[in-house]
């Protein structure tokens, strides 16, 4: 047993103990606590891995709770028929403000929820439908076979088996396909749509989740309270719930649960004393939370949790053993015929400076492409370009034939181009293979539900087992446990060619797959790519070092100012007058 | 409704749009020089308002207590950064607030002329920006802009809650700068209206020319462009993150000013003016002046027609607007 | 242990990027009126260093500027200060500003400590580069790749560095206008400005330096005089010659 496990076993047993020796004020304030925890729970998946963020929880837990409360006291619903209306409702909010938000940047989300969190509490406030500011009253308790949920023992029971059964489902989702996804939101989206990952898609159903959760604790509030009224779904609210889970630690699903019962059993302490000392009534306790936020940031800005497993030395990583599987279903090899990539005019330009004039060139399948050029010739543009992650100005992009043109990133992964990135972009606290795995990203299909139950083990045990196929290619299976970011810098970008072939690629693009390496590495690497190429992949690769690429190359293309200069076998290029002035920088 | 009741609203909203102008200015500048979103500018607002009544009324106000509070803060960690070596800098960075402190607290025993209330109060609170900055974002300022966001909101709680301690939960309204009416094209316009247009277009002026034409305003705009080149000319993160905090201060304590004349204004009253002026902020993307300042008169405008038509909704509908604003954004970006 | 006429000595200097080494264990010095460059393929850590040495990254290890003692995590501002000037790789010029408000802004330090007349600077920067006076009310960002580098070399000169760090300077620009650079450059030397150059075109710039230093995989593999760096068969195979790879003698073009 990992000391991690006896401690999450702990945690539980303690759960279920605590009704035992505690009293009723006690268990309905550890209610409180587990409701909470489900709302920063999905702030943690939130911000601390999709690093998006939210001031505006506190609202969906009002929708969430008068929907409930309206359909009851209105049209008698019982809760249980309630519950998914308000989950419903909720959903569709997010649903609405994702649609906006996923283009811009993570604080027009923030500075939205903030907008959106003060507009419904004036809202909830002000309709006659809610109640106005005295709220709704009258509501019935839960009832299960005939039980009434009257007491604080059925409610914390519920509320707390939700919140390990969260734990454990979020857990899942977190360590399948369209977790790793998520959590490459937060750093390294560019790359994560290389990958074939649609990043709005997947931002939007993190966003989408959070608020149902919190729609959850709203609909569940309505019934435990028995009475709904604006104040506790105010802004002030919604920032306490962002509070919790960063100081809990955003990055952990436990620290949801450690900062909600920091903020949430403190809270009635600080209400009690702080108005002594200061010799007047007020939220004085806002101020404590929002000083050790300030202070937390300035000096542990990954959380509580973090930070004391940390101390413990307990990696973030959970090493497991990977279930044998089937093969995945590879793709059909590109025509032999035609190029499997052929790039005609590309041009681009960046305000006044031209990147790319008239670039073309094309790679068939089981041939090396190298384009070389003096730094700043405009080959990583170019990349950019065939890559999706810019639009070209013109220019025809084919692959196998078919224009990809105005395609995005994502897709033109799905169509079979994989490629590693110049400046190394893995994300660096993820171990090796679920990095790698991250490239097999379309090779699956499950969704989000169906990782949260555990149900795509089958799926999961492929790309995983997959991701240690092409490890043990390029010979870092050893390290497949290891955080990412430990590599040496060389060995990173060999797991950035890995991740690329786990996506089973027609086309390889590689930017500087040599750059950092020691000679004996290269020439491994070398040995590899013609491995490659016997296979039937076309690889189009940018580099610097001329013994590799002339070594290497069934062809060679110079870039220089943005244009091609030069094309044809390596003989034929060296001993081009222009690529000699052009790349040996001569300085008369 | 009438064209006599339109002009009022639009006289409102104008006023109000004024207001919304400049802090949208202040948050603007601050997001572009520190990438920081300020919520707590709408506390200098409230600041400001507690503080020039207080000093016309003859009180000591809470800003000298709070002021001295936070001199000592940022004192205390600059020690603790510098080591006693730091100690001759500390008191010759703390001699300025701390005699400007003592000056308030004397000259509120004499009831001094309204002009000198306004000066001092503009003193005080912009004191306050720079020690802010040093006290909370200066050790995070490379951290990301959603840690930056959440801080802000933190410091937003405590500066509320300070707030409230040193000034109490009492509302103040000052009286008019001017109190008088005039009348234009038959609708009578209160001189108080005519103040705050005239002083927004003044202090945007100066703004302009101030970083068009001055040599710090220059090696702003520098820092805001390109924050690695301007370090590399010796423009530190950390003097151009005071800079723009001292001029958002100052922006929020002449708009406080400006607005106790023409409202109450609580310790809690700013959060949701500096909101209303990032809703207009964001319509320029945090980045454009111009655009912030037509929408500031834009939400101005709509709040004042809002509270004619559905006034329990006021705040809803203007919040709400952020969204076809963000819509827009998004539109503009996907182009 | 101070050393008259040593402007930089950094001993045993490493920059980590999180856990990983971009840099390590790295000695170099650069004495007065000395060119020093730092040759190496792509991704050898050596935009990192010179990065960590104008405090913009942390760094571990001593190092001492200008014959002080070694300063503990100095800042960008404090070794501007002090006399120390990087161009980067990226230019970082204030795009939206023109060329004139550029090259003030170059010498805001010496601005705020006093020297407020910046006329005879802005007149010796115009007439070191021609261009920049032809184009000084235009943005920076209409500029050519050229141009830009002459208005970041402008830029930094203004603050009057006595050690200057360059940063690929050749990158992207036309080879007339390349040797135009490489020739300021060589210039400085004369204008008691000491120049710390990185480049990847090793050729041009063993060809100015008085002194090498060959990167590989974060770390210093060969040191030298340029010169003999410039005749080294592992430098030559590395980094010179795309001719070398069939093992032909280097063509014909002038070390």
């Amino acid at each position: 047993m990992k000391p991690r496990q006896v401690a999450t076993g702990l945690a539980v047993l303690a759960v279920a103990t605590a009704p035992m020796v505690l009293g009723e004020y006690q268990l309905s304030l550890l209610t409180y606590v587990g409701l909470s925890a489900i709302v920063a729970l999905g702030l943690v998946l939130l911000t601390g891995k999709a690093g998006l963020s939210s001031f505006g929880q506190a609202a969906f837990v009002g929708i969430g709770a008068y929907v409930s409360a309206i359909a009851t006291l209105r049209a008698g619903l019982s809760p249980w028929l309630t519950m998914p209306m308000a989950l419903l409702a909720t959903g569709c909010c997010a649903w609405v403000g994702a649609l906006v938000m996923v283009r811009l940047s993570g604080h027009y989300l923030s500075l939205a929820t903030i907008a959106f969190g003060t507009a419904m509490f004036f809202l909830f406030g002000g309709l006659d439908i809610t109640g106005g500011q005295s709220g709704l009253s009258g509501l019935p308790p839960l009832m299960l076979f005939g039980f009434a949920f009257t007491r604080a023992m059925p409610n914390y029971a519920f509320v707390w088996l939700v919140v390990l059964g969260l734990i454990w489902a979020l857990g899942n989702l977190l360590d399948s396909r369209i977790g790793r996804a998520i959590r490459a939101l937060r750093d390294e989206a560019a790359m994560a749509e290389a990958m074939g990952v649609d990043i709005a898609a997947a931002k939007s159903a993190v966003f989408i989740l959070s608020c149902v959760l919190a729609g959850f604790v709203g609909w569940f509030y309505a019934y435990f309270q028995r009475f709904v009224n604006p104040s506790p779904f105010s802004l002030a609210q919604g920032i306490e719930y962002l509070f919790m889970a960063v100081l809990g630690g955003a990055n952990l699903l436990w620290g949801a649960v450690v900062g909600a019962g920091l903020v949430t059993l403190l809270k009635p302490l600080l209400q009690a004393r702080l108005p002594e000392l200061f010799g007047m009534s007020g939220n004085f306790e806002s101020v404590v939370f929002g000083g050790v936020v300030i202070l937390l940031f300035q000096f542990a800005s990954a959380g509580l949790l973090p930070r004391l497993q940390s101390a413990l030395g307990w990696s973030a990583i959970a090493a497991h053993a990977i279930d044998p599987a089937e093969p995945l279903a590879k793709r059909a090899v590109f025509l032999a015929d035609g190029p499997a990539l052929e790039v005609v005019g590309a041009r681009k330009a960046f305000g006044g400076v031209i990147a790319n004039v008239d670039v073309g060139l094309a790679v068939r399948s089981g041939e090396i492409v190298a384009l070389i050029g003096p730094n700043g010739a405009g080959k990583s543009t170019f990349f950019d370009l065939v890559t999706g992650v810019t639009a070209a100005d013109a220019g025809d992009f084919m692959l196998s034939g078919a224009s990809i043109r105005g395609c995005s990133g994502c897709e033109i992964a799905r169509r079979g181009v994989g490629r590693s990135f110049q400046h190394v972009r893995l994300i660096g606290d993820m171990s090796v293979i679920e990095n790698v795995a991250l490239g097999a990203h379309l090779r699956g299909r499950s969704g989000m539900l169906v990782a949260m139950l555990r149900l795509n083990r089958r799926e999961e045990a492929g790309l995983l087992a997959e991701a240690l196929r092409q490890l043990r290619r390029v010979g870092l299976d050893g390290l497949a446990w290891s955080e990412a970011g430990s590599l040496a810098l060389g060995q990173q970008r060999i797991v950035e060619i890995a991740r690329a072939l786990a996506g089973d690629p027609r086309v390889l693009l590689l930017d500087e797959p040599a750059a950092g390496l020691r000679h004996q590495e290269k020439q491994i690497l070398a040995g590899f790519l013609r491995e490659l190429r016997a296979e039937g992949l076309a690889i189009l690769l940018v580099e610097h070092d001329m013994d590799f690429v002339m070594g290497l190359a069934d062809r060679v293309v110079v870039m220089e100012f943005g244009r091609v200069i030069a094309a044809g076998t390596p003989a034929q290029v060296q001993n081009d007058a222009q690529v000699q002035e052009a790349y040996l920088g001569s300085v008369a | 409704m009438n064209a006599f009741v339109a002009a009022y609203l639009t006289q409102d909203g104008l006023a109000n749009g004024a207001i919304y102008c400049l802090l949208a200015i202040a948050l603007v500048l601050v997001f572009a020089v520190t990438r920081i979103i300020f919520i707590p500018q709408g506390e200098f607002i409230s600041y400001a308002a507690l503080t020039y009544v207080a000093l016309r009324e003859g009180h000591t106000p809470g800003t000298v207590g709070l002021l001295l509070a936070l001199v000592a803060g940022a004192g205390f960690i600059d020690l603790l950064r510098e080591g006693f070596g730091g100690l001759v800098s500390v008191v010759r960075r703390s001699l300025a607030p701390v005699g400007l402190a003592g000056l308030a607290a004397v000259s509120a025993r004499f009831g001094l002329p309204a002009l000198v209330d306004l000066l001092i109060t503009v003193a005080l609170v912009a004191c306050m920006g720079p020690l802010l900055y040093r006290i909370v974002y200066r050790r995070i300022a490379q951290a990301s802009s959603l840690v930056l966001l959440i801080v802000a909101v933190a410091h937003h709680l405590v500066m509320l809650g300070l707030g409230l301690y040193f000034f109490g939960p009492e509302g103040v309204r000052a009286a008019p700068l001017i109190d008088a009416s005039v009348s234009l094209f038959g609708v009578p316009v209160q001189a108080q209206t005519i103040v705050i247009l005239l002083s927004c277009a003044v202090l945007v002026g100066g703004l302009y020319v101030i970083s068009e034409r001055s040599f710090y305003g220059k090696a702003m705009r520098a820092a805001a462009i390109n924050p690695i080149g301007a370090r590399l000319m010796g423009i530190s993160a950390e003097l151009a993150g005071e800079t723009a905090f001292l001029v958002a201060a100052v922006i929020g304590a002449i708009s406080g000013i400006l607005i106790s004349g023409a409202t109450t204004i609580y310790y809690d009253s700013g959060f949701l003016l500096g909101l209303k002026g990032f809703v207009a902020g964001i319509l320029g993307g945090l980045a454009s002046f111009p655009l912030a300042g037509i929408g500031a008169f834009g939400v101005g405008l709509l709040e004042s027609f809002a509270s004619f038509y559905a006034s329990g909704f006021k705040e809803t509908i203007v919040f709400a607007l952020i969204i076809p604003i963000l819509l827009w954004r998004s539109m503009a970006k996907a182009r | 242990m101070t050393t008259p006429g040593l402007l930089l000595d950094a001993r045993q200097v490493t920059v980590r990027y999180g856990k990983i080494a971009a840099v390590q264990d790295v000695s170099l010095r650069i004495r007065e009126g000395e060119v020093v460059t730092i040759v190496g393929p792509n991704g050898a850590g050596k935009t990192t260093l010179l990065s960590a040495l104008m405090g913009l990254l942390p760094l571990a290890g001593e190092v001492a500027y200008f014959g002080g003692a070694p300063m503990r995590a100095p800042s960008v501002e404090a070794l501007v200060r002090a006399g120390m000037g990087l161009i980067p790789e990226k230019r970082e010029l204030f795009t939206s500003m023109s060329v004139a408000d550029n090259l003030a802004l170059g010498g805001f330090d010496r601005w705020r400590r006093g020297t407020r007349d910046q006329a005879d600077d802005l007149a010796e920067i115009y007439a070191l580069f021609p261009r920049l006076a032809e184009r000084r009310m235009q943005p920076a960002s209409t500029l050519s790749g050229g141009e830009r580098q002459m208005l970041a070399m402008g830029r930094a000169l203004m603050a009057r560095p006595r050690l200057l760090l360059l940063d690929e300077p050749s990158l992207g620009l036309a080879p007339l206008v390349m040797r135009d650079i490489f020739r300021t450059i060589e210039s400085l030397r004369a204008r008691g400005v000491s120049v710390l150059l990185v480049e990847q075109n090793a050729r041009a710039a063993l060809k100015i330096a008085d002194y090498g230093y060959v990167m590989e995989a974060g770390c210093f593999v060969l040191e030298g005089p340029a010169a003999e760096l410039a005749h080294n068969e592992r430098v030559i195979e590395a980094y010179l010659g795309v001719a070398t790879a069939d093992r032909t003698p280097a063509p014909a073009v002038p070390l």
